[in-house]
């Protein structure tokens, strides 16, 4: 699919030990599977099931997702950094695709 | 004539008391019709540990105008650190058609037990946020949101 389009806001620089603030928003339908369309017939089920968000390849977080999320996914969350790398965040979908972005952070004593 | 009207007596009263019961199942339905679907999703997340009160906090508004994307932020005070922290923090609806919301699993890289989204509310309902952390306690708070237009319709 071509609509779906990952946003993140991570800060570029931070101090050691810092807990900086991840804002993260996908475009995606999120469509339920409870949708039925015109002729009656339910619409299938197609979401981001799962979010992850890495650094320096170690794994921060994970959110799994259900159809009860919102069209276009906003996730806002924390991450403590103690040094400098690459945010790299994934967001899985139904269909199998898995749309990265990354993002690379500074860190200063 | 007095058979008739002992007979219609007793219609009254049964009809009194039919729609006194429906009205009480009318009353009891949107708050409990969908709980045993989330006592179940609960028992299978916490591996059947009834959550204590407390801990958890999610905040969302009162009332949602549009029940498509309602903001919700859900928090653990806990110090993150390796040997105490908040694994996850799971949000649960007790009246949409699927009980699950989303799963949010921490680490202590973390450093703050905490995240926000939106959500879909079908109609006005409890929204539950329970969390674990690190010792296997499980705590728990639920919210009323009040939906004007429900947000799982179509």
């Amino acid at each position: 699919m071509t609509d779906v389009k990952p946003r993140i806001k991570v800060p570029k620089t931070a101090k050691k030990g810092e807990i900086v603030e991840i804002k993260t928003l996908v475009s995606h339908v999120m469509e339920t599977g409870q949708r039925k369309d015109a002729e009656g017939k339910t619409i299938p089920r197609r979401i981001i099931n799962r979010f992850t968000c890495e650094l320096n390849g170690k794994p921060v977080c994970e959110m799994i997702l259900h159809p009860a999320i919102s069209a276009n996914p906003y996730i806002s969350f924390f991450v403590k950094v103690e040094e400098s790398g690459t945010f790299v965040f994934s967001w899985f979908d139904d269909d199998g695709t898995v749309y990265k972005t990354e993002s690379k952070i500074e860190v200063t004593a | 004539m007095r058979e008739r009207s002992a007979a219609s007596r007793r219609r009254v009263i049964q009809g009194a008391g039919a729609l006194a019961l429906g009205g009480l199942w009318l009353a009891g339905r949107p708050a409990e019709a969908d709980l045993p679907k989330l006592q179940k999703l609960l028992a299978e997340l916490t591996g059947g540990k009834t959550p204590q009160e407390g801990k958890v906090r999610l905040d969302m508004p009162e009332i949602a105008e549009n029940g498509q994307t309602v903001p919700l932020t859900a928090s653990v005070d806990s110090p993150m650190t390796a040997n105490d922290y908040c694994k996850v923090i799971h949000i649960l609806a007790e009246g949409n058609p699927e009980a699950g919301v989303c799963s949010f699993k921490f680490t202590p890289a973390s450093g703050r037990a905490e995240f926000s989204t939106r959500m879909r509310l079908a109609q006005t309902q409890n929204v539950w946020a329970v969390a674990e952390m690190s010792d296997g306690s499980v705590w728990m708070t639920k919210t009323e949101v009040k939906v004007t237009i429900g947000g799982c319709g179509g």
